[in-house]
């Protein structure tokens, strides 16, 4: 039994989707035609629970906070997910994963948008006069704000033409999700009233990822 | 909340079972299933019958339509059951609020230790339809069941000494599983200045729709003061003690730039981390404005003398 055992799971690893999946880098088409619409729509997937939440009137007792507490908590892990592409790629070996990397931090601003617009909307009513007074008054919502105008140049040089015109201004300029980040976990402390053990758990996973990062800046300088 | 015991053939367990055992099963049902009982009282009344329905509607209640049941019950926030605002509706279930009793210290002729029952049972209790503004910018409408504080507390006679009241919650972590983690300074403390206190509007709540009071919402008893954050309205109250001194309370504690002794609803006094000036009112559509907030919830009438000559800006 034991032995048997053994050996099915060492074909398994042998096998053909096994290799696929932990081995072999996907052909560009399946890239292109099955894998990153899968992603895409798995990334979808939380918008469109919370707009059939909306329809069925099933937000919640306070359906303004559900929707702002989603749409920020998706943001955020948006923002991580795409902080971890590249350690994933590096650990893995797998250096294709660097093509779904756009399309998560697009969405990434996605749901800020949503996060914002649900403030706009829901939570001041276009009060614009209150919202101006409001962004520099309350600091957790100057660092949320500070965080979505930041991720808007990433935005907008986020194509193919964009990062060949910019070379290695780029990189640098793209850096800033980093500070992006940092800025949303910030945005998340500030605003709990007491228990920050979510928020915290946030910093945690940045705060690998950082460190991750400045590990490789300054000793496996060469990538 | 009427326990009825739907068989599948459709018979009445009260036709197959005797009278006494089915009303008996009935009445451990409802207090199971409410999750909180006033023995000697409940045993007066018929089994079938909410313990409050019926009683009388006090001229404090607002002509406002109540928030619903669902609403009252599955949005709380009692972080000695959870910090989620669901958690207590779930973490509570289980929460036996007896035998329970009630001491009362300090300054004060007649102190001692009471029994819930005996505490209660010279009150009247009537309903009073409150709104309640949370300190996170929230509000709703509670048709509460409860007798007024000032008349209780003038039967244990406070000496002139006595310049503040001071509430504490139960301490217990097996029953409280919230308070495992010091998210709080436990036990959860509230004060009132003791002429806020003798006003007419706090109440001591005992029941919610004319039903005992739900274990999540402050069973067996709590208090409801409608004119200040929702957090000065303590809940599942063991103690109650007469000082010279200003208590200190719990949120005070946790954030004193934050929250205030006072905790009057003021919309011109915003939260240094949010404005006060609005607030959500649960159960409308999500998608229409705001409500403006009211000075003292709206009920300035009642409560704006106690606080003449008072820089409220200072004194939030
Ligand atoms: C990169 C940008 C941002 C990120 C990552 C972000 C993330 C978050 C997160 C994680 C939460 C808490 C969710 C929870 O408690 O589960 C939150 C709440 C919130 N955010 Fe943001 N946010 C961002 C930008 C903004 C902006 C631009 C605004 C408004 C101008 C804003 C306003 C709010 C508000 C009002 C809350 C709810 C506060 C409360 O309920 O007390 N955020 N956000």
């Amino acid at each position: 039994m034991k032995s048997e055992g053994l050996t099915s799971i060492k074909s398994i690893a042998k096998s053909h989707t096994f290799q696929f999946f932990i081995m072999s880098s996907p052909s560009s088409t399946t890239i292109s035609f099955i894998i990153k619409p899968v992603v895409f729509l798995a990334c979808l997937l939380p918008f469109v629970m919370l707009v059939y939440a909306a329809f069925m009137g099933s937000l919640g007792v306070n359906p303004v906070e559900t929707l702002t507490l989603e749409t920020g908590s998706w943001a955020l892990r948006f923002l991580l997910i795409t902080l971890s592409v590249t350690p994933l790629r590096m650990i893995t070996g797998q250096s294709w994963l660097i093509k779904l990397r756009r399309m998560l931090g697009l969405f990434a601003f996605f749901y800020v948008s949503l996060h914002f617009t649900t403030y706009i909307w829901f939570d001041q009513y276009f009060d614009w006069a209150a919202i101006v007074k409001d962004i520099p008054k309350r600091p957790f919502i100057t660092v949320g704000f500070s965080a979505f105008v930041l991720l808007i140049p990433l935005v907008l040089t986020s194509t193919n033409k964009m990062m060949r015109r910019l070379k290695r201004n780029w990189t640098k300029l793209h850096s800033l999700v980093y500070v992006i980040a940092v800025l949303g976990v910030l945005h998340f402390l500030w605003l709990v009233k007491a228990d920050t053990r979510e928020p915290l758990i946030y910093a945690g996973i940045l705060l690998v990822l950082l460190g991750y990062r400045a590990y490789q800046q300054r000793f496996v300088k060469s990538r | 909340m009427v326990i009825l015991i739907k068989q599948s053939s459709g018979i009445k367990s009260s036709e197959i079972t005797p009278k006494s055992i089915y009303l008996n099963r009935r009445r451990f049902m409802q207090r199971s299933l409410a999750g909180s009982v006033l023995l000697g009282m409940n045993a007066m009344l018929p089994a079938w019958a909410k313990p409050w329905e019926g009683i009388a509607n006090s001229a404090f209640s607002t002509s406002e339509k109540p928030n619903t049941l669902e609403a009252i019950t599955t949005y709380n926030n009692f972080y000695e059951f959870g910090t989620g605002k669901s958690d207590p509706s779930k973490n509570a279930r289980n929460f036996t609020p007896r035998p329970w009793s009630i001491a009362v210290e300090g300054e004060c002729a007649r102190p001692g230790v009471f029994d819930l029952e005996d505490f209660i049972k010279s009150e009247t209790i009537e309903e009073r339809i409150y709104r309640l503004r949370c300190v996170e910018g929230w509000s709703m409408v509670i048709p509460w069941a409860g007798f007024s504080l000032a008349d209780m507390l003038k039967k244990f006679e406070p000496t002139s000494k006595a310049k503040f009241v001071e509430f504490t919650t139960l301490f217990d972590k097996s029953r409280m599983p919230g308070q495992e983690r010091r998210v709080l300074n436990w036990p959860y403390v509230e004060g009132l200045r003791i002429d806020e206190a003798m006003n007419e509007l706090p109440i001591m709540a005992v029941g919610l729709y004319g039903d005992v009071l739900p274990n999540q919402n402050g069973a067996p008893i709590r208090l409801v003061v409608p004119w200040k954050y929702g957090f000065k309205s303590i809940k599942s109250i063991v103690k109650i003690r007469f000082t010279e001194t200003q208590p200190s309370t719990t949120w005070n504690i946790a954030a004193p730039r934050e929250y205030g002794f006072y905790s009057n609803v003021n919309p011109a006094v915003d939260h240094p981390r949010w404005s006060q000036a609005k607030e959500t009112r649960i159960g409308e559509p999500f998608w229409k404005p705001k409500h403006k907030t009211l000075m003292f919830n709206g009920y300035g009438e009642q409560v704006a003398k106690l606080y003449e000559g008072m820089d409220l800006k200072k004194f939030f």
